[in-house]
């Protein structure tokens, strides 16, 4: 480790244990890319961004290793020279992103499904617990089952159980050939679509329905793909058109998601059937993530009760700080895993130092 | 609670009778065994050098008799260790002398598959291979594959996330599980995951795999199930160096390739294989590899052409690829039959299982040859190598007095190496009681004591597999104390090896 990224350290140890004695609260950000996500930010400001730069790579391991600040930029830059990439298509809603943020978010992108969420390529992290301790969990290698799975456990934890100082992600290579198709058809017909294709071993590697039309994407060896897309018709998108399509769902610039209106996301199983919900919907994840907007979305928790209903639940994740305030933003939680929850953030942050309330109101 | 200093495991002081009298009344006599003949079957796992018996062995038929246990034992503070098919290779199952092994084995339904949302719900019991056979009629299959498979169940699984030898592309149970449900130690029903793809809040899901039974008791899971590919085809290279091996598997990785399955065997595991299953392996290699490609037809034939080819400028002496089925699994049966084979050939083995940065493979090879020199016994080393998930295997004789002592402290030694050259003490075997020292080499007391603090968060009493995984403060700081005396020459052995 640098001499700089030492004393970095040094100093965030310090300031962490500052402030578990003085009780004042810290808040974590990196490039501030998700400052829209979750509840209330709270704190004096910690800039992740000082502790920077890439540690560790060799392509023939499939990991990498960098510090929190590393832009997430600049780590696919450096994965895609070698053919690699983070097959969990992290979105970045912003140039800013950084990777501690990533992973603390805990998003996925379009390749979710097949790929795989954030905490199935985080490997390991480093962290500082809420009273200055830097630790270490987890590690470089694919398996590794000694102790809890606490660096898994970090991933969409949202900063409050520590800070996040490095990690290491299982990254892959980038598929040899992309097909992206495009169809005609109303929700229903999709997610059938979607839910018997997925039951098949075909290449799919990204779905997105919107306005009654469908677009799926095939990624993998020559061979597959061309077969694939022989199998299931379609119009052909060219590749220009597919990477802006794709980017633009995983950035949220899609048409769809413009204006100012309150974005729910709905978790549900693949196969709900479509959310008889007012407002318009498009559905990602061959159907297993479900989005909400526009004129008439209910301002009560009935989204929540639907998603509920159906297996999942649903989050507020684009919303004003009034309707933040009067919905909250994710679903409550049943009573006994609310207890351990706030037991899990005893555990890391005693004295309540990180992103108090960025999760739920009492974390 | 004390603390036995001969286990260094916490004692509870039981009342055996006022316990008994109140599972009575919420059991059958059948799910109650408390004769020492009927315990004697349950006083260990697969690690079986280590035995002890438990006071009382419950078998619930259902999840509410589970409930009802869990309340009593911990009303009455009572140690209880959950226990599936006890295939497990590191004691995690090992009773406790004052507590209840609370055996999963009469929940063992498939309570619902659904072919369309590629989803299982499973009660804890249900065997591994028992998933992939119930969804095989939809062209479906549960892909993690532990070599116990037959044997396994789903609920160890969960919390040894368990591997096997397709996790490189297919993931390790942790990746294959979509919601956990189970009962606390206070017998309170919670739900880790749901039926989406995500849950809110912290990820206890994957908290609850790999935590060997010391969070919650599990009592369902939905697993993912996968597609089954159309084709599989292996190639099996021999290799008259370990070296050029090890690099092998890197090169084929750096290619970006990611096979669906990549095993690695050394000379003593081929020659104790071979004369058993007549797997066609080459007897003059000094190490083979097998590499599977699977997908379509088209897919696995461009795959192929590119492995054998990356395997022939690795300098492979020899290379064979399945032409159908029946070769194929015949090339897979050898790997399969690795620890039975190496069973017929020495009275008792110790199957280790750490896990290394791929390149470091033929480095490890190197340095646990000269410690089967140090030692004087037999090491045959079976690899997940696409995961760098090492299965040294020791041979010992237990007849033997001082045997058992020096595989530990062989084994001990390999773990140690493991963590120094950047892995870890277990890869998917789990901690249990046998890898307990060894989370003092890998951990510092802050973190250790961090482990202990998320173990409250779930069981404040510790009552649910005490004793397990994580080491206490004291044992670490003798452990420290015996290590540092012994570290100069520690160093030493690892500068040899790399020098070799």
């Amino acid at each position: 480790m640098g001499e700089k990224a030492n004393s970095c350290l040094e100093r965030w140890t310090g300031r962490v244990r500052a402030a578990a004695a003085e009780k004042t609260a810290i808040r974590l950000r990196g490039g501030g890319s998700k400052d829209f996500y979750g509840q209330s930010l709270v704190g004096e400001l910690l800039d992740t961004r000082e502790h920077s730069g890439i540690v560790a790579y060799a392509p023939s391991e499939l990991v990498v290793t960098a510090r929190c600040g590393t832009p997430l930029a600049e780590m696919e830059a450096t994965l895609a020279e070698n053919a690699q990439s983070l097959a969990f298509e992290p979105p970045h809603f912003d140039p800013g992103a950084t990777l501690g943020g990533c992973v603390a978010a805990g998003l996925s992108g379009p390749r979710r499904v097949q790929a795989g969420a954030v905490r199935d390529f985080v490997l390991g992290v480093k962290m500082i617990n809420g009273q200055g301790e830097l630790l270490n969990f987890g590690g470089q290698v694919m398996k590794n089952v000694a102790g809890y799975d606490v660096s898994r456990l970090l991933a969409g934890s949202l900063g409050t159980l520590g800070l996040i100082v490095e990690v290491s992600l299982k990254v892959m290579p980038v598929a040899l050939a992309e097909q992206t198709l495009r169809f005609d058809l109303d929700q229903e017909k999709s997610l059938n679509l979607l839910n018997q294709w997925g039951g098949q071993p075909l290449p799919i590697s990204a779905s997105a329905w919107a306005a009654n039309s469908l677009h799926v994407r095939l990624s993998g060896a020559a061979a597959a793909v061309s077969a694939a897309t022989a199998k299931l018709g379609g119009q052909r998108v060219t590749p220009e058109e597919s990477t802006a399509f794709w980017l633009g769902l995983r950035e949220q610039s899609h048409p769809f998601f413009a204006g100012d209106a309150p974005l729910w996301r709905l978790a549900v199983p693949a196969t709900s059937a479509v959310l008889a919900l007012p407002g318009e919907q498009l559905v990602e994840w061959g159907g297993a993530q479900r989005w909400l907007r526009g004129l008439g979305t209910p301002a009560d928790q009935s989204i929540r009760i639907a998603a509920e209903q159906s297996g999942g639940h649903a989050t507020l994740f684009r919303a004003d700080a009034a309707q933040k305030a009067a919905l909250g933003v994710f679903q409550p939680l049943a009573a006994p895993l609310g207890r351990i929850h706030h037991n899990l953030k005893l555990a890391f942050d005693p004295l309540g130092v990180f992103n108090l309330g960025r999760l739920y109101p009492d974390l | 609670m004390s603390t036995d200093s001969a286990f260094t495991v916490p004692r509870f002081a039981v009342e055996k009778q006022r316990l008994l009298a109140q599972l009575r009344e919420v059991l059958p006599a059948l799910s109650l065994l408390v004769d020492e003949e009927d315990l004697r079957p349950y006083e260990c796992d697969g690690l079986m050098a280590y035995r002890q018996l438990p006071l009382i062995v419950v078998l619930p038929e259902n999840e509410a008799q589970a409930q009802a246990i869990l309340k009593i034992c911990s009303a009455l503070k009572v140690p209880v260790i959950p226990r599936g098919a006890a295939t497990g290779l590191s004691g995690g199952a090992m009773p406790h002398r004052d507590g209840v092994v609370l055996s999963l084995a009469k929940l063992k339904k498939i309570v619902k598959l659904d072919a369309l949302a590629r989803t299982a719900i499973v009660q804890p019991g249900v065997r591994n291979l028992a998933v992939s056979e119930a969804a095989a009629e939809h062209g479906l299959y549960y892909a993690p594959d532990p070599s116990s498979q037959i044997a396994c169940t789903i609920g160890g699984n969960v919390s040894e996330n368990s591997g096997g030898v397709h996790c490189l592309k297919y993931g390790l149970t942790v990746h294959n599980v979509l919601r956990v449900r189970g009962l606390t130690i206070e017998g309170e029903i919670v739900e880790f995951g749901n039926a989406a793809l995500d849950a809110p809040g912290y990820d206890l899901l994957a908290l609850m795999n790999g935590s060997e039974g010391m969070l919650a008791l599990i009592t369902e899971v939905t697993v993912r199930l996968t597609a089954k590919p159309e084709l599989a085809q292996v190639v099996l290279a021999s290799f008259d160096d370990v070296t050029k091996a090890g690099d092998a598997v890197a090169s084929i990785i750096a290619a970006g390739i990611i096979p669906a399955g990549l095993e690695m065997m050394d000379r003593k595991a081929i020659h104790a294989v071979e004369p058993y299953v007549k797997a066609g392996y080459d007897l003059n290699a000094e190490a083979i590899l097998l590499c599977e490609s699977d997908g379509t037809p088209e897919e696995v034939a461009e795959e192929m052409a590119r492995m054998t080819a990356v395997l022939r400028q690795s300098g492979a002496s020899g290379i064979r690829v399945s032409q159908n089925e029946a070769e194929r699994l015949m090339f897979w049966a050898g790997r399969k039959a690795a620890f039975p084979a190496v069973g017929r050939i020495t009275p008792d083995y110790l199957c280790m299982d750490g896990t290394i940065p791929r390149k470091n493979l033929a480095r490890m090879l190197i340095a646990i040859a000269g410690m089967e020199e140090r030692y004087g016994l037999r090491c045959a080393n079976v690899f997940h190598a696409g995961d760098g998930n090492l299965h040294p295997l020791i041979m010992y004789d237990a007849n033997v007095p001082g045997q058992l002592d020096l595989a530990t402290a062989f084994g001990g030694e390999i773990l140690e190496l493991s963590v120094k050259l950047g892995g870890t003490i277990t890869g998917e075997h789990g901690v249990g009681i046998k890898k307990i020292v060894q989370m003092c080499a890998q951990f510092t007391p802050a973190e250790l004591a961090l482990f202990h603090a998320l173990k409250r968060a779930f069981d404040p009493e510790g009552l649910l597999n005490p004793g397990k995984v994580i080491p206490t403060a004291a044992r670490c700081r003798e452990y420290r104390l015996t290590r540092s005396a012994a570290d100069g020459a520690d160093n030493a052995s690892v500068n040899a090896a790399t020098r070799y």
